[in-house]
């Protein structure tokens, strides 16, 4: 199944991890030589994930910007939240219930559900619906691989996915910033296209718990909340299924939010948007239809008026 | 004691902070979004400001600690945040024209805000002593007034923008209504219809 899909770019065009560990460690520099040291240090794990013809015409964030700068209101609202608390999350046993339209349900182990997948880099644009952007090197593979495990019964035409919720492990979900737990879903097309992965790890390593450890969603051309995080269940349906930010305020936030610049968000335009680790003077760039993936995705919604449906 | 700090040491300090979040913004210390972190905190500054200078008539009500002196600096320092978070917002964050305008007519989140700072431009104007002089004191006070609605509605601001139902944003409009609220104190009886 790996592969599918070809983009414009090469892994060549990301970062070399020894530049961008090497621009932590010049980040660092005021710190004494025993943290240099310990940042040159041996580093985590390589994936080893496979080196496919992928990316876009952008240069992904740095490792340390996709890593501090979050959203995961389990953890916290403020954008520091999430790499200062998610190391409470047990991320090791970890499983995902399948049910639903599907031959197999059950739990799914992790190594279930790594069983005979090829990990491959892909690296994305990610749009949030704040307006700020990323440029992430994804390690994954495509969530089709993982339905087609399960077998996807005739009458399907939706997937919903859930987060975990465990209270004692994620100190935001005392607060009732939206109904938990945090809840998404795709249409079943959606779903098994060849773009949506299944995330596990970000530049080759593990994915960080502020990212959704240890599995989480990758819809690219969709605004950000859409990929939802460490997810412990996934549905197959026939019904739509309700999504946690549309609950919350459905003129907000559409069941499909695709990356839309024609399409304000109640409160704000969708116009523009900025790449996060520009500094104090960073401009605004125009965001793209489909957040750049219209060619690949446009078909999926022929003929359907996406602002009403967004 | 704080009753006696001179108020021109407060606008010399005033400078500081919003001086030393553009320091830190500049050299990485506002994180990787430092746009959007430096108009955050101005407006929070501001807000904070808002409901300390509301707080000082109560204050000398029920403690006797008189700083109203001091009050008319604080005023003062709090439109200059307003001021600067407003700039930050223009000149940073969206920086196009075109859209500056949009936002301010279509976004009420952002009309609010934009009431809230055209409020306080005549009493920054009027905060000197000359125009106390010409308009007299109980005409002045009266049009000083105007800072209860501005401080509501900036409260309101950060009300509207949250993501989601959040706390903080409630906690600065609570405490601002309550503060506004023991101004006017409730008649004893109520007169039967």
């Amino acid at each position: 199944m790996a592969g599918r899909y070809k983009g414009d770019l090469t892994w060549e065009d990301v970062t070399p991890k020894p530049v961008w560990m090497n621009r932590r460690s010049l980040i660092a520099t005021g710190a004494s030589a025993l943290a240099l040291g310990s940042i040159a240090g041996p580093a985590a794990a390589s994936l080893g994930a496979a080196k496919t013809e992928y990316g876009t015409d952008l240069e992904p964030n740095d490792f340390e910007e996709i890593t501090s700068y979050n959203n995961f209101y389990e953890f916290g609202t403020d954008k520091g939240d999430p790499a200062r608390n998610a190391h409470m999350l047990t991320t090791d046993p970890w499983s995902i219930e399948i049910d639903g339209l599907v031959d197999k349900p059950g739990t799914y182990s992790m190594a279930d559900i790594l069983d005979g997948v090829t990990l491959e880099e892909r690296i994305y644009r990610f749009r949030c619906v704040e307006r700020w952007s990323m440029v992430i090197p994804w390690v994954g593979f495509e969530l089709a691989d993982l339905l087609q495990k399960a077998g996807v019964q005739d009458g399907a035409q939706y997937v919903a996915f859930e987060t975990a919720l465990r209270p004692d492990e994620m100190p935001g979900v005392q607060f009732p910033i939206i109904e938990w737990p945090y809840r998404e879903g795709l249409r079943l097309d959606e779903a098994m296209h060849p773009l949506t992965i299944i995330a596990t790890g970000l530049y080759d390593e593990l994915l960080p718990n502020q990212n959704g450890a240890p599995v989480r969603l990758v819809v690219p051309w969709k605004y950000g909340y859409k990929s939802i995080k460490s997810i412990v269940r996934i549905s197959v349906t026939e019904n739509q299924p309700v999504t946690a930010w549309n609950m919350y305020a459905p003129k907000e936030y559409g069941f499909y939010s695709n990356v839309n610049p024609n399409r304000d968000h109640p409160r704000w335009s969708q116009k523009f948007e900025r790449r996060v680790g520009g500094g104090l003077f960073a401009k605004q760039t125009e965001t793209l239809m489909f957040n750049g993936y219209e060619k690949e995705v446009a078909s999926l919604y022929d003929g359907m008026d996406l602002i009403e449906f967004h | 004691m704080i009753g006696r700090v001179p108020p021109w040491s407060l606008y010399a300090f005033s400078i500081v902070p919003p001086a030393w979040l553009f320091f830190l913004g500049l050299t990485g210390g506002l994180g990787f979004e430092p746009i959007k972190e430096l108009e955050h905190r101005l407006g929070e500054l501001a807000l904070q400001l808002f409901i300390v200078t509301l707080a000082i008539r109560p204050l000398r009500e029920w403690t006797g600690i008189s700083i109203l002196k001091q009050r008319r600096a604080l005023g003062l320092i709090t439109f200059f945040y307003v001021a600067l978070h407003l700039l930050v917002w223009l000149a940073l964050d969206v920086g196009i024209l075109s859209e500056i305008w949009a936002d301010i007519i279509k976004r009420p989140y952002i009309t609010v805000g934009m009431a809230a700072f055209l409020l306080m431009i005549p009493l920054a104007i009027t905060s000197n002593n000359l125009s106390l002089r010409k308009m007299g004191p109980k005409r002045w006070r009266g049009w000083h007034k105007l800072t209860y609605p501005a401080a509501v509605l900036g409260a309101l601001h950060y009300v509207m923008l949250a993501k989601g139902f959040q706390i903080e944003p409630l906690v600065y409009l609570g405490v601002t209504l309550l503060l506004l609220a023991a101004r006017f104190k409730l008649p004893r009886k109520t007169v039967p219809v």
